[in-house]
């Protein structure tokens, strides 16, 4: 910054490093001794964080506003001492005025910082007062670790091994508190875990909008309590789970099911609705156990819905099909998948075929289908559309993940347009042959079992058993969404990455490649690519939305890349907040 | 450092020819063989041989009383005073175990339990003894003293599934232990 100021000129004012961050808005603030620039108007622990200096704390959250109740994130603070009058401020060497420490710690989480500002994070006044705080904390903290689910990823055992004493003082009785409390459908409450953060009181009042949750008593007695005649009964009580530092609200559906660090995490994204929430996949072994979100300040902030996390059972079920199937004389057999992948193409290349795709696909299996339907040079091609009631928050009226996706790689304006003309031409006898992927006809599709038995082949590639399946002449099994490597674009228009957390079961194997290798049995001159990557590559070269996207460039937050005008409610209000500066965000 | 020079002993002719000695070791053994089959080997009680020299004839004959107090034979868990099984399921064996030996399916205590306040208890708790090394880690580690190693050592199957000792066998083995820390007591 010096070198900017003028040289050797007498005359030349030099620039101050206030005036010089102040033309950019920002202030310098000496952290432990080093002096950054920062934002006017950050708070003091978010300045501690850009200088990559961990101040603990329990109640504040980026994404709710900040009542610094916990007392966790206290540290030493600074100014210049005030002036005199007519006194003019005094600068050193490095052009900052001499810090004069105050003698009692202040909260970094709800204060902002200032010109020549100066934050301890360490030290003996800081460490003195974290230990104190953590010794308040654990005076009624049940030893229940060996018990609890938050173990292992709670706070509490995190911050009393780095800044507790490691011992109690404590002679007294402690505050007995209600336990295991059933507070609502998939959230459990234990009061006596409770360190009175609030995080999962303005949860409710502030993001999910339901205010149900609230302190109770006073002093030691004070515990989280349902309002009466209430329950956390929200379609977002979930979030306060992960939000709560210590065990206090813990998931029902995770309820001693496995301890978390056995876990293995894997970063995904939610395929129950066009938001496409990111989330990470929790899984031990081949089974997966949780399912929460992950930060994405564009798709869905730190926030997911219970119905969407919890969606995942459904994947673990006994009614997976894991065996490719033909029929023959009424009867499924089974075959292998080279098999029923040769009967598959040489049906379809029979004439007078329509494809019926899914919003569920991902772009690589959406991208080698409308391959496919152009080989056998059939124009009826179409997802079903899959609507339900928005909730202004964040699930998308649009329940398939990924009809952005398909109204791009169909060139269309809306790529389900074609499903009424294809019912009308299966029922009319013109359509002979129907490729069905992961639909079930009979249900949002509108098909009759008499519309289906008009057919001669029906090909169907799905996760479950249904009753589609059970009429097709080939089944393929197919990998559901935590089981593949896929590309989906969400109801924003932006490109997001999936990752395969578990094994898809039996004899299933990637949808790209039961469709890739179907393609190029049609159509000789495909070549199928090697991978996945390949796929997508050759998407990218084919479809203009797609150019030069690659698994790599799409990272784990996804990228833009298109226009549809629809925006996500909930984060749209985050934004407002941050402006507002009701929260950090 | 000074030499010192050692004398070969002078020996006599009966010596030089050693036949004697030779008769002299074998008539010792054949003292010793002789008062085995009477039960009169040095040491026999001792090392509670079966009469016959200090052989044991293991297994109808067995060290058990002799073992310490402290030998770490097989992992198994344990009940206290209450009869109160001890574990909790934390999985806190099963994270630390070396061979991976252990596994465990934690579950709920239902309501209406004796012990519904402790909530969590293991469901299914394995042990596989083909794949247990005998450490300790477990008694070690664990946070509500459940599982301990006990003196028994005489492992064994017909079968791999034999080899795994289930929650019942591991509480037949491990028994009731008295005098442990309380923790789960009334004012909890």
């Amino acid at each position: 910054m010096s070198e900017e100021a003028p040289a050797n000129t007498a005359t030349a004012e030099k620039k101050l490093p206030k005036d010089l961050a102040a033309e950019n808005g920002m202030v310098n603030v000496q952290i432990d001794g080093t002096w950054i620039q920062v934002p006017k108007g950050t708070r003091m622990i978010e300045a501690a964080k850009m200088a990559q200096k961990e101040v603990p704390h329990y109640c504040y959250h980026p994404k709710l506003s900040s009542p610094g109740n916990c007392r966790m994130c206290l540290v030493q603070m600074g100014m210049p001492p005030r002036l005199a009058p007519g006194q003019d401020p005094e600068y050193n060497d490095e052009g900052y005025q001499e810090i004069g420490w105050m003698p009692r710690p202040v909260i970094a989480c709800a204060n902002t910082v200032a010109e020549n500002m100066g934050i301890r994070t360490t030290g003996d006044l800081v460490e003195k007062t974290r230990e104190g705080v953590m010794e308040f904390l654990l005076i009624n903290h049940p030893l229940d670790c060996p018990i609890c689910d938050q173990a292992g990823e709670c706070k509490l055992q995190e911050f009393s091994v780095e800044h507790g004493r490691g011992e109690s003082r404590f002679q007294e009785t402690k505050i007995k508190k209600p336990k295991n409390v059933d507070i609502g459908q998939n959230i459990r409450l234990d009061d006596e875990r409770c360190i009175m953060c609030s995080r999962c009181i303005r949860f409710m009042d502030e993001v999910a909008e339901d205010p149900v949750l609230g302190f109770s008593q006073r002093g030691t007695h004070t515990s989280v309590t349902v309002h009466p005649g209430h329950r956390l009964d929200n379609n977002y009580s979930l979030n306060t789970a992960d939000i709560c530092p210590v065990g206090a609200l813990t998931s029902n559906d995770f309820r001693f099911q496995m301890r978390v660090w056995f876990l293995k995490e894997t970063k995904s994204i939610d395929t129950n609705c066009g938001t496409g929430a990111n989330t990470v996949i929790w899984t031990r072994g081949n089974e997966i156990f949780r399912v929460t979100p992950r930060e994405n300040n564009d798709v869905n902030s730190s926030w997911m819905p219970d119905s969407h996390r919890l969606a995942f059972h459904s994947l673990q079920t006994d009614d997976r099909l894991t065996q490719p199937l033909v029929k023959e004389d009424g009867n499924h057999i089974d075959v292998t998948w080279t098999e029923a992948v040769n009967k598959a193409a040489e049906l379809l290349k029979s004439g007078n075929v329509a494809v019926i795709a899914s919003g569920k696909q991902s772009n690589e299996e959406l991208f080698l289908t409308q391959k496919i339907a152009s080989a056998i040079k059939s124009d009826l091609l179409t997802i079903v559309p899959r609507k339900g009631e928005p909730d202004g928050k964040l699930i998308s009226e649009d329940r398939n993940p990924n009809s952005t996706g398909a109204n791009l790689i169909f060139q269309a304006d809306d790529a389900a347009s074609k499903l009424e003309t294809i019912k009308n031409e299966v029922r009319s006898g013109n359509v002979r042959t129907l490729l069905v992927l992961h639909e079930n006809l009979l249900d949002e599709a509108g098909f009759t079992t008499s519309d289906l038995e008009k057919l001669e082949n029906l090909i169907i590639l799905h996760t479950h058993a249904n009753p589609t399946a059970a009429l097709a002449s080939v089944v393929i099994p197919a990998a559901g969404f935590a089981e593949k490597r896929a590309t989906y674009v969400n109801v924003t228009g932006r490109l997001q990455r999936a990752n395969q957390a578990v094994i898809a079961p039996g004899e299933t194997r990637d949808d790209w490649e039961s469709l890739g290798t179907i393609l190029a049995k049609i159509d000789p001159t495909f070549t199928i690519p090697s991978s996945l990557d390949g796929v997508l590559k050759l998407l990218s070269t084919e479809i203009p939305a797609f150019k030069d996207q690659t698994f790599g460039s799409i990272g784990d937050l996804g990228v833009p890349i298109t226009e549809t005008g629809i925006t996500i409610p909930l984060v749209e209000r985050e934004k407002e907040k941050i402006k507002s500066g009701q929260i950090v965000g | 450092m000074a030499v010192v020079k050692v004398q070969r002993p002078k020996l006599n002719a009966g010596e030089k020819v050693y036949f004697g000695a030779l008769l002299k070791g074998m008539f010792i053994t054949l003292r010793h063989a002789v008062r085995s089959l009477f039960g009169k080997t040095p040491g026999a009680k001792s090392l509670k041989s079966s009469g016959l020299g200090v052989t044991m004839q293991y297994p109808e004959e067995k060290w058990d009383d002799q073992m310490p107090e402290y030998y770490r034979g097989t992992p198994a868990l344990v009940t206290d005073e209450q009869d109160r099984e001890r574990c909790v399921s934390c999985q806190l064996c099963e994270f630390i175990c070396p061979p991976k030996a252990i596994k465990i399916t934690p579950g709920e205590i239902p309501d209406g339990d004796e012990w519904a306040k402790v909530e969590k208890r293991p469901k299914e708790f394995d042990i596989d003894m083909i794949r247990c090394i005998y450490c300790g880690m477990c008694e070690e580690v664990c946070p509500e003293q459940a599982i301990y190693l006990r003196p028994d050592y005489v492992v064994t199957g017909t079968s791999r599934q034999d080899m795994v000792h289930d929650k019942e066998r591991l509480y037949e083995i491990g028994g009731k232990r008295v005098g442990l820390v309380n923790k789960w007591n009334d004012l909890k």
